[in-house]
């Protein structure tokens, strides 16, 4: 049970030495990884910084590291060097019980195969972060107002008519819907989206694409993506180009000036990195 | 909250799992239903044994015994105190029982028991084995007019009849003397040779001293269907000593001493469970037992059957014949001629109710010197037997679980399983910031939530077979014709069962611990697993 007082108040903890405005930052991140005597480095002293209310794409060929690097901002993965802070508070450092506290109430994350769970329906989906936030007690307190914020987030998303549908009824759009709604039920600051459109044909994805904007543009939400593709990065403010495990240019963009659904059926068949 | 929703939904998702708790469910039910049969017959078996035997026995080493009885009892008294309730003296001596059935003699092996008819049935439930309404009542040793039980007791339940009993007691003396007479007028009109039966029947009426008549060859049926005619000689050693010498018996009338003997000793139970009958209240038999004295000399007597003994614990039933203490005392020479002071062999004692058998026993000891006599409670004489039947509940108990045990390694694998099956959302659980230990709790809840539907299904299951198990018995004998609880072998005609709540209790909690303990293995892999491989497992 997450116990409710065991949550982590990050503004209530002192600030770091980074700047206010950057609400993630990743300083000098290294990662690699062994397989028998041969050692991989994925990642070799990666600098990033998120500023709040900024939508910044991270692209790169597969291998690049750029989902390890995801994964490190989102405290799925612990990087071999380097440090991570989030509003200015280091939380790489964490112990695990407080790590698992700030991915449950300040990041919100997306995966490009959706990765919700099959026994559960369309809303119960979407509460997840909150089961696993609450107890039994604080739950049954609190459950009419979450559910109806769920279905709020939902019917948002076009999905009114899909509330108590189990995922496998529902299309890959509509499960990367939910998926975003479920990341954005706890009110996070952050969004992680790794390659959300890598699964969906060119209108689903675009839609998708959309979506992020949207959130971005008017609810100020912060949101790193992580793809392959040149065109879907261009939809974000700012492109930072991993190459060989090293940050390769990090230019800014005019956001929405590109078009990115041609592309979308020119991409190469494997995806991710 | 997760925990217990992802647990109930993979409860009613997974139904391999379930599966996997079949063998928890069936393992615990055998359970349930075996210690219920077990406690039912081991409790039946000591009420039957403490029934028979009383509360603490106290007897001489010897085969003579010890004089006076009524100056133990005294201070035996001031011993024990309060702790004793009643109090009788008895004589138990090796004997051989004699009848006839069918103009042939069987010999059986018994222990003579000599009892005052008075008080014994005070320490012991003697009387309520009976098949006499009235002996039940108050013991005499003369034998009825009739109205013996012909009906078996099962319990509350309808038993067999014993439609051979009807006419025992004085009635089917009456007619096998009339009957005897007869053969007899027949044999002398024909005037054919005088048979050795014959021979026997005048000594009955004669009272004369022939005891080496050879049985005949090919006795005559002249007796009721299975009840033999016993005619048997009133050869009687100690004849010179009886007040009634001279005195010429009409047996349709007298009777001789009366025994009740075991009724596995009368009688035989054949395939079908009714009771066949080799002799009947009202028969006469012989007994040879030693006297006291050393060397013991071997005297027979004849007596009257006028009851028969039924404790429904075989072994009791086809060893003991009851007699009058008097009778036995005299017929060993045990009373003093000039006081006329008995010896007996042993005291039977009736403890108070909430006395402490083992400590009276001590007691006992301590008063009384140890090379003399021996003080033993009922449990130390039936020790072995009773110890045999704990040890053997107590292996089958093992055997049993070790069945549940097995099931759950069948929980293990299946949860490996799952866990295999459920990586990718273990994975989006620990990136929605579940904590190991919640993961763990899943499937360790999962494996308790099993565990309580195994055990809880299987305490049901078990304990409508235990309740319903005659009906069950009785449905397999009609399915099979064959049957599966013999009463010619058990004594009893329903399965006697005792549900008790604490025994229900360890299983189900040994089955649940199981089921948790089985999913530990797998619960901590599923928490040990990185969120990262996890999640990219397909």
């Amino acid at each position: 049970m997450s116990d409710p007082g065991q949550q982590l108040r990050l503004h209530d903890m002192p600030p770091g030495d980074a700047g206010q405005t950057a609400v993630l930052r990743g300083v000098a991140l290294r990662k690699r990884y062994r397989s028998g005597s041969s050692t991989l480095e994925v990642l070799r002293g990666v600098d990033v910084e998120v500023a709040a209310g900024e939508f910044v794409a991270i692209i790169g060929q597969s291998g690049s590291g750029k989902t390890t690097l995801l994964h490190l901002l989102g405290l799925l993965d612990a990087p071999d060097g380097g440090e991570v802070y989030l509003a200015g508070t280091r939380i790489d450092a964490l112990p695990s019980g407080k790590q698992d506290v700030v991915r449950n109430t300040q990041i919100g994350m997306v995966f490009q195969s959706y990765h919700l769970l099959p026994e559960l329906d369309a809303v119960e989906n979407v509460l997840a972060p909150l089961y696993v936030r609450y107890g039994l007690f604080e739950w049954l307190r609190r459950r009419g107002e979450a559910r109806q914020e769920a279905v709020a987030l939902l019917e948002r998303f076009g999905l009114g008519h899909r509330l108590t549908h189990r995922p496998r009824q529902l299309s890959g759009g509509e499960m990367q819907r939910v998926a975003i709604a479920r990341a954005l039920i706890a009110r996070p600051q952050l969004l992680l989206a790794d390659e959300p459109t890598g699964n969906l044909d060119a209108a689903s994805g675009a839609g998708i694409l959309e979506t992020l904007t949207e959130l971005n543009r008017s609810d100020g939400l912060s949101i790193v993506m992580v793809t392959h593709d040149p065109a879907i990065a261009a939809r974000a403010g700012r492109v930072i180009k991993l190459a060989d495990g090293c940050v390769e240019e990090s230019l800014t963009t005019s956001g929405r000036s590109a078009h990115a659904s041609s592309d979308f059926h020119e991409r190469p068949a494997r995806a991710g990195g | 909250m997760y925990k217990l929703l992802l647990c109930w939904r993979y409860l009613r998702t997974r139904w391999i799992a379930l599966a996997s708790v079949v063998s928890v469910t069936l393992g615990v039910a055998t359970m349930i239903v075996v210690n219920a049969v077990m406690a039912g017959f081991s409790h039946e078996m000591q009420s039957r044994i403490h029934g028979i035997l009383s509360d603490i026995v106290f007897e001489s080493h010897s085969l003579s015994g010890f004089q006076d009885p009524a100056w133990h009892m005294e201070e035996i008294r001031r011993a024990a105190g309060d702790d004793i309730a009643g109090m009788t003296p008895t004589v138990a001596v090796p004997a051989m029982l004699s009848f006839q059935v069918r103009g042939q003699w069987i010999t059986r092996q018994v222990m003579f028991i000599g009892i005052d008819a008075a008080t014994h049935a005070a320490v012991s439930d003697f009387g309520d084995f009976l098949q006499h309404p009235s002996n039940r009542q108050q013991l005499s040793f003369d034998l009825r007019e009739g109205g013996y039980d012909t009906q078996v007791d099962a319990g509350g339940e309808n038993g067999p009849l014993r439609p051979a009993l009807e006419n025992a007691g004085w009635p089917h003396r009456r007619d096998r003397v009339e009957q005897e007479k007869i053969w007899r007028e027949q044999q002398a009109r024909l005037g054919g040779p005088v048979r050795p039966l014959d021979q026997q029947v005048d000594a009955v009426l004669a009272a004369t001293e022939d005891q080496t008549v050879p049985p005949p060859a090919d006795a005559p049926d002249f007796g009721d269907d299975d009840d033999s005619v016993a005619a048997a000689g009133p050869i009687d050693p100690f004849k010179a000593a009886r007040p009634d010498e001279g005195h010429t018996m009409d047996p349709s009338t007298e009777q001789f001493t009366g025994i009740v003997p075991g009724i596995g000793l009368a009688s035989f139970r054949d395939r079908l469970g009714v009771d066949r009958f080799l002799m009947l209240p009202g028969d006469d038999v012989k007994v040879t037992f030693p006297t006291a004295g050393t060397p013991p000399k071997a005297v027979s007597n004849t007596f009257t059957v006028v009851d028969f003994y039924e404790s429904k614990m075989s072994e009791y039933d086809s060893n003991f014949v009851f007699v009058p203490l008097e009778d036995l005392q005299r017929m060993r020479g045990m009373i003093e001629p000039e006081t006329g002071i008995g010896s007996v062999n042993s005291i039977q004692i009736k403890l108070a109710e909430g006395a402490d058998l083992d400590t009276v026993r001590d007691t006992l000891r301590k008063a009384f010197p140890p090379e003399l006599y021996a003080v033993s409670t009922w449990r130390d004489k039936q020790g072995p037997l009773l110890s045999a039947v704990d040890m053997e509940m107590a292996v089958l108990n093992i055997l049993l679980f070790l069945i549940v045990a097995v099931a759950g390694f069948g929980i293990l694998a299946i949860f490996f399983m799952i866990v295999v099956e459920k990586t990718r959302d273990i994975g989006i659980l620990k990136a929605i910031g579940a904590g190991s230990s919640g993961i763990a709790g899943i499937f360790l809840g999962y494996g308790l939530a099993l565990g309580l539907v195994g055990g809880g299904v299987g305490m049901a299951l078990g304990l409508a077979i235990t309740w319903n198990i005659n009906t069950i018995r009785q449905g397999v004998e009609w399915w099979t014709g064959q049957r599966v609880f013999d009463p010619s072998i058990y004594y009893f005609f329903n399965i006697p069962t005792i549900v008790d709540p604490f025994t229900i209790s360890w299983i189900i909690a040994g089955a649940v611990g199981i089921a948790v303990g089985a999913s530990v293995l797998p619960a901590f892999r599923a928490a040990r697993l990185h969120p990262v491989e996890a999640l990219r497992h397909e």
